[in-house]
């Protein structure tokens, strides 16, 4: 049994682990509730504009834009993959990486190759490491991502969308369930899917301006990406520090239940010292007298 | 009863205005436009400038735009505000800025991964360097 004083450096060593585990918790649990508000505050101009793009899908219109059209024959495809910037969340990425490399070994047995976009730290790292073709990065989000920095890497996608290099695109990110609970999910973002809207049967059409309809939908569809993605990312980052939150209370936990155990080992090895040295002394009297 | 009409302003990170005007005043590319009760299913793209709201009790209210959509539907005229100032050429430099980024993160092996790569290397070389004494400690007793 290990001595006395090492196992009084070792609780003193988890207990400041647990304060620091401890303090992340509440940071996580704080910086959480931000990024639910940020989430609640990106919801109007999403489904705004989700009614406005599918008002264009069912308008009657002679313009019919690239995004809307679905390709015949699929021979690349690309994902956007919203990831961390910084670990200790949990499985969180891990489930998030497993999904992509998953749906990319089914396409590949289909002969279909991948380029990945990647938006945070661990996914850079990690598809650098698996060895995806990364086409587009962007490191470093912040707690704050806002929605012009993500313009840059989306646009490298829709680019390769319209370009013909890419014939699906893909967001994978996390969908915050609740607390305890977050989904990594893989959606359609190109081709656009039709927007149901049952309001909107009879026949009608738009009066655009400027009249080149095609330049108009092009601004409105890349917005519309654009907002999807940022939603995603300010998602990811709730389900990150909710995530976080329930790891550090873990390792908070974990480290009580730790140290309760070494103060039992302690106490019992500083009780056998004390039986020992009263032992001694006893057995030292009984011999001299 | 006044000839109002729902009008919501919304951007990306937050929504701006969202209740019952009479009137609104925006900045298209081609001009500006008002917009009235009645108006025709119309889609355009808004210029940097304000729009300027007639509510329903008269009252005015300013907003300033870096640009973005307007939809007027029977029922409804949207604002799709842009949280930046959007042009072609810098929308390409964000794009070019995160191929770069790709190129850098592929090229630069400097990631977290990397390092506990070295460390797992360092733990390796120290274990064999270990070894590697225990043996001599041994020949020469």
């Amino acid at each position: 049994m290990a001595s006395g004083k090492e196992i009084r450096t070792k609780i003193g060593s988890i207990k400041s682990t647990q304060k620091i585990t401890s303090a992340m918790e509440m940071v996580a649990a704080s910086k959480m509730r931000k990024a639910q508000e940020r989430m609640a505050r990106g919801k109007p101009y999403a489904t705004r504009i989700r009614a406005v793009v599918g008002h264009i899908a069912h308008a009657s219109s002679e313009y019919q834009h690239t995004y809307l059209m679905e390709r015949e024959k699929v021979s690349r495809v690309g994902y956007i993959i919203v990831s961390t910037d910084r670990g200790l969340c949990g499985g969180l990425n891990i489930n998030v990486f497993k999904r992509v490399v998953q749906d990319m070994r089914s396409w590949h047995k289909q002969g279909v190759e991948s380029d990945l976009c990647v938006i945070g730290n661990k996914g850079v790292s990690f598809f650098q490491n698996y060895g995806g073709r990364i086409v587009a990065a962007m490191r470093d989000v912040g707690d704050e991502p806002r929605a012009a920095d993500l313009i840059g890497s989306v646009k490298v996608m829709l680019d390769a969308f319209s370009e013909g290099r890419v014939d699906k695109v893909y967001l994978v990110s996390n969908d915050f369930v609740n607390t305890m609970t977050q989904v990594p999910e893989i959606r359609q973002l190109l081709p656009l899917l039709p927007v149901e809207d049952e309001n909107l049967h009879h026949t009608w059409d738009y009066i655009y301006e400027p009249d080149d309809a095609g330049e108009l939908l092009e601004g409105l569809l890349t917005r519309y990406i654009e907002s999807q993605v940022y939603q995603g990312v300010v998602e990811n980052k709730a389900c990150e520090q909710a995530a976080r939150m329930l790891a550090m209370k873990n390792a908070t936990d974990n480290a009580g239940e730790l140290i309760d155990e070494l103060q039992l080992a302690y106490n019992k090895a500083r009780q056998a010292s004390i039986t020992q040295e009263l032992s001694e002394i006893v057995g030292g009297a009984a011999a001299i007298s | 009863m006044a000839m109002t009409f729902h009008c919501d302003i919304v951007s990306a990170e937050e929504e701006l205005f969202s209740g019952v005007v009479r009137l609104l005043v925006a900045t298209g590319t081609e001009g500006d436009l008002g917009v009235t009760y009645g108006h025709a299913p119309l889609l355009t793209a808004l210029d940097p400038g304000p729009v300027r709201l007639v509510k329903d009790n008269g009252e005015e209210e300013i907003f300033y735009l870096s640009g973005g959509h307007l939809e007027v539907q029977p029922h409804v005229v949207t604002v799709l505000a842009d949280t930046a100032l959007r042009a072609g050429d810098m929308d390409e430099a964000a794009a070019l800025e995160a191929k770069k980024a790709a190129e850098h993160a592929l090229h630069n092996q400097t990631g977290e991964f990397d390092y506990s790569r070295a460390a797992a290397q360092l733990a390796e070389a120290a274990a064999q360097l270990r070894t590697l004494q225990a043996i001599r400690r041994k020949t020469r007793k």
